[in-house]
């Protein structure tokens, strides 16, 4: 369990590696606002590699977002499996993020 | 005839995975429902144990969390008790409404009566108890009414 961070351009890219949640949600947090101090301001976070997110792991998505907006970036979510789509369904979360069915959608213009 | 099984785990955020995994592979009489229980009642369990931890024993390392399962061919049952002084469920406002969808916090207990069959509180509102019924296999068939 873990994340991998990449560049694609200027697009840094998350790679979640099984479940996001309230034992891991801060190390995510952590990766990302380092990026962001950096200047990054483009973000990616893929879940390929993952089952399942609890209310602690959409928390932090939702705190990461307006961190990254606030800086005037953006935040995309790609790959989603049917089980996290319809998670963020239910908790109208799939209104505030711009979900790309995988990584190559999420890059695609960014 | 019915498993019984009983943790008690430490104020420990890391310890949930483990726990919650541990459940899981118990419950041979799942096949029916398995996804149901890989998705539903994984976040269902992990969302009880987070609360239990972070607000009921408010991160107190000398506290602990109770959980006693019991699986039959029916039903999954858990009941999950903290050390705390307990909530009252019902001031938890709807995280879907306008006014709190950008809220970074808020979503546990709506994610537990949405994914489970059933949740119900004591009085206090430091214990509460999750069903996930077997007799379906489709996410989200569920639904409780808290």
């Amino acid at each position: 369990m873990g994340f991998q961070v990449s560049q694609s351009g200027d697009v840094t890219l998350v790679e979640v590696e099984g479940q996001l949640i309230v034992g891991n949600r801060q190390e995510l947090k952590q990766k990302v606002l380092e990026h962001l101090e950096e200047g990054d301001r483009k973000f990616v976070i893929d879940f390929s590699n993952t089952g399942y997110i609890d209310s602690s792991g959409l928390g932090v998505l939702v705190s990461l977002s307006k961190k990254i907006r606030e800086q005037s970036g953006e935040l995309r979510l790609s790959s989603l499996n049917e089980d996290l789509k319809t998670l963020f369904e239910l908790t109208k979360l799939d209104t505030l993020f711009r979900i790309a069915d995988d990584k190559a959608q999420a890059l695609d213009g960014f | 005839m019915d498993k019984d099984l009983i943790l008690e785990l430490p104020t420990d955020l890391q310890s949930i995975e483990d726990a919650v995994d541990y459940v899981v592979a118990r419950c041979d009489a799942c096949e029916r429902a398995a996804s149901r229980l890989r998705f539903n009642f994984r976040v269902g369990l992990t969302e009880a144990l987070s609360n239990a931890m972070l607000y009921g024993n408010g991160h107190d390392p000398s506290k602990r969390v109770m959980v006693e399962v019991r699986i039959n061919k029916v039903m999954v049952t858990a009941r999950v008790t903290d050390q705390g002084v307990g909530f009252d469920p019902a001031l938890v406002p709807d995280p879907t409404t306008p006014d709190h969808l950008s809220d970074v916090g808020g979503r546990g207990l709506f994610l537990m009566k949405k994914l489970l069959d059933e949740v119900s509180f004591n009085d206090r509102g430091n214990s509460v108890t999750l069903v996930l019924r077997l007799d379906g296999d489709g996410v989200l068939e569920g639904g409780a009414q808290a």
